[in-house]
């Protein structure tokens, strides 16, 4: 049996040898599990934007784009076996889109020289390009998103939140974890009072926690969620008749999937983003046309126009830009994932750029540096239109607490340097 | 007609009590050996190593330790991934801790830190039995996964609380850390795996095994013919602890290198093992093999053959997996409750008749 079954997989393996490509794009998705309403999205988006490339313009530069997804289901070990499964296959660039499969991959990745790009997630200090040179975290990041909400919270309360209390609902995790040193800077700076509330993966028990927040009422409560654990907060929260408009989620706690399970009563809820949101944007005529009406949509094609698709429109577009510029940089067309981490260096995102792709006012301007590969931490907050049924921005877009998140910046990055004895320099 | 004991003299007790009675068999053990030890090093790459290799010898060492505790000792265990956690924990500390010492050491100390956490949680089954043990043993899983998160001392005070394996050599030549060569870290697991799977049957077929065994079949009557329960479950719990531990060591170590509790020794994990050693042959080290190889290798068999082969999208692939192992498990413990291991033995039946049956 056992025999059988290794030949079997031999022969399984061997056909499946890599497939000879032009500039190969790894989509590590998860459509199953209990993140999948989050990670089908995100997924359809990323894959739909590169086949968009490849009908409309032949993909980038005159090379195809060959996309391999490979599903993660959220799990690290297989994200290990995704990456090395697929990295033979000349991957230009992972997005990996788990916190856990990031921290697997950055020595991986570095030692194997791809990049990696963690948006809005991952390792907050991977920003230090000088220490992680592999590693791209624009255009902004946990700490970022921490400092974004509570900058959104002083706000509402005429710039004065001391002695105010700030519960946060995490996933018990590296990724619910990322903020917590972020927050606990900003409490003391602001001189509010910050609680933490873990859940456990996958976040579908939570009664203790919203029960001690109903204990406890604190002012505001901030949630770094993902997958079901979003929606049962929400549920949660209404449950207990939480005023929604004090109940901040980052940019992965706000799709549509995540509010829609609670109903009218989740109205008023508010999350963080670093793009716009809707579908009101010359690229999704595009999209219609040589996409979806073609019937080459990624998924089934649902979930054009929501906040996550967006997003993973958002990373290939990123992606695609850095693609181009380092076409531009070394005079190749077939680049190597070491050419493609120049480019991503070299990245700038300018408003004239993003309306010549269809998508004006879509993001944040920014440029990436050896020094800098986190972008420069803008964002605006969304809240959630139940009658709508939609998130609409309700801020303009404004930079996260540089002043205390570079120093934890340097702080982190400097203790990875030593810890893994890598020579920062530029 | 080559499997058979006739012609086989054994002169000698020691022969007699061979593991591998057969010449064919122990020849076939030595090609298997020689293979492993000298072929696959030179001909592997990263995707086997990461994939393949790596987690089916991990597997095979934590199968074994929960064999021993729950095929040959009788004490069902659902901690498995709780006390794997202890092993890695204690291995991250060691090499943090401790960075001039042998990795190789670090390891082998963390499956007896590991041994003697899992002889404290060992203890209530002097009291209870069963489906009650199940049920203290999962209060193991789950409070060990708590300590993990809770208190950060365990990871170091690292913000993100995942725990990293720094790189670690033996002779010059990296077996942790992003630097690994594959052949290295396969060949580092294959020497815990070797060593563990010898102790491991040479352990059980001794004094210690037949009382494990005693204490299994009926542990009043065990008692009356004078095995001391106390030491021999309470030995079978540290036994199972060490193997354990060192596996759960290797798969933080070497496997993945960045672990995080909660996701990678959670309920499943314990429920994983749990279901290789029911697949593989309870009371069987051969068994742990087969079960670790069964359920490692038919994830990566059908991901390959269903997407990379055949192109289906990789949910419906995901899905159909999950359909097929499971309806497989259901199939095994109905056709053959006692798993590969027992197929495996009836197979060795007919091949020492074959090709005469009569």
């Amino acid at each position: 049996m056992k025999k059988t079954l290794i030949t079997a997989a031999v022969a399984a393996m061997v056909a499946t040898g890599p497939a000879l490509a032009d500039l190969t794009i790894v989509d590590t998705s998860y459509r199953t599990g209990p993140y999948a309403a989050n990670g089908i999205p995100f997924s359809d988006g990323y894959q739909d934007y590169f086949t968009l490339l490849n009908e409309r313009d032949g993909g980038i530069g005159g090379e195809k784009i060959n996309i391999v997804e490979c599903e993660t289901g959220y799990n690290t070990e297989k994200g290990v076996e995704c990456y090395e499964a697929t990295k033979g296959e000349g991957a230009l660039v992972y997005q990996p889109l788990s916190t856990g499969i990031t921290y697997q991959l950055i020595p991986k990745a570095t030692a194997d020289g791809i990049p990696l790009h963690t948006m809005g997630y991952g390792r907050t200090s991977a920003k230090n390009g000088a220490v992680f040179k592999y590693v791209f975290n624009y255009p902004a990041n946990y700490w970022d998103g921490a400092s974004l909400a509570v900058s959104h919270i002083l706000e509402q309360n005429g710039g004065d939140i001391s002695g105010k209390k700030i519960a946060l609902v995490y996933h018990n995790s590296a990724y619910g974890k990322e903020p917590i040193r972020t927050l606990e800077e900003l409490s003391k700076k602001h001189g509010f009072e910050l609680s933490l509330l873990p859940v456990d993966h996958p976040g579908q028990e939570q009664k203790s926690q919203w029960l001690q927040i109903r204990r406890e009422k604190p002012d505001n409560v901030l949630m770094w969620g993902w997958g079901v654990m979003n929606q049962v907060a929400i549920q949660e929260a209404v449950n207990i008749r939480f005023p929604m408009e004090n109940f901040i989620g980052i940019w992965w706690s706000g799709s549509e999937n995540d509010v829609k399970a609670a109903g009218d009563k989740a109205n008023g809820y508010k999350a963080l983003t670093f793009h716009n949101l809707g579908s009101d944007y010359p690229v999704y005529a595009d999209i219609q046309q040589y996409v979806v009406d073609a019937g080459k949509a990624a998924g089934a094609g649902d979930q054009v126009g929501t906040v996550l698709y967006n997003r993973g429109m958002y990373a290939a577009m990123l992606a695609s830009e850095a693609i181009k510029t380092a076409q531009e940089i070394h005079g190749v067309s077939d680049i190597t994932s070491q050419q493609m981490r120049d480019g991503m260096e070299a990245l700038e995102m300018t408003e004239a750029k993003m309306e010549a792709i269809g998508l004006p006012n879509f993001g944040p301007e920014f440029k990436v540096s050896c020094e800098n590969h986190g972008g420069n931490g803008f964002g605006a907050v969304s809240q959630w239109d139940a009658a709508a049924g939609e998130f609409k921005l309700i801020t303009e877009y404004y930079q996260s607490d540089q002043d205390v998140i570079q120093p934890l910046v340097e702080e982190d990055s400097a203790a990875f340097a030593s810890e893994n004895g890598i020579e920062p320099g530029c | 007609m080559f499997y058979r004991e006739a012609g086989d003299f054994k002169t000698s007790y020691v022969d007699d009590n061979q593991t591998f009675p057969i010449k064919f068999d122990r020849y076939r053990y030595y090609v298997v050996l020689f293979a492993a030890f000298a072929i696959v090093p030179f001909i592997i790459n990263d995707y086997w190593v990461n994939a393949v290799f790596l987690p089916f010898l991990i597997y095979a060492i934590a199968a074994i330790g929960l064999n021993i505790l729950t095929g040959y000792c009788g004490q069902v265990s659902l901690g498995t991934g709780g006390f794997m956690a202890v092993g890695a924990y204690a291995c991250y500390k060691l090499m943090t801790g401790f960075p001039e010492v042998s990795i190789f050491i670090h390891i082998i100390l963390s499956g007896g830190i590991t041994a003697a956490v899992c002889v404290v949680f060992g203890l209530p089954s002097l009291r209870i039995k069963g489906f009650y043990l199940a049920v203290a043993t999962l209060a193991a899983q789950f409070f060990l996964v708590w300590l993990f998160n809770k208190v950060s001392w365990f990871y170091n005070y690292s913000a993100s609380g995942q725990i990293n394996a720094p790189e670690r050599t033996i002779f010059g030549i990296a077996v942790t850390g992003a630097q690994t060569a594959p052949w290295a870290a396969y060949l580092f697991c294959l020497i815990f795996t070797f060593a563990s799977a010898i102790i491991a049957r040479n352990l059980t077929r001794g004094m210690t095994g037949r009382k494990w065994m005693a204490i299994r079949d009926m542990d009043i009557a065990a008692e009356i013919i004078g095995v001391n329960p106390l030491k021999a479950k309470l030995s079978a719990f540290a036994a199972s602890g060490f193997f354990v531990g060192i596996a759960g060591a290797l798969f933080f170590a070497v496997y993945l290198g960045a672990v995080e509790v909660g996701e990678v020794f959670g309920i499943t994990k314990s429920f994983l093992v749990l279901f290789m050693i029911i697949i593989g042959g309870l009371g069987s080290i051969f068994g742990s093999f087969a079960g670790a190889a069964f359920l490692v290798l038919l994830p990566v068999l059908l991901k390959n053959v269903l997407v990379g082969t055949l192109g289906w999208p990789t949910d419906l692939a995901a899905h159909l997996e999950f359909m097929i192992v499971g309806a497989l498990i259901v199939i095994f413990l109905i056709a053959e409750p006692h798993g590969l291991a027992q197929l495996w033995r009836v197979a060795k039946e007919k091949l020492r008749l074959w090709p005469f049956p009569h």
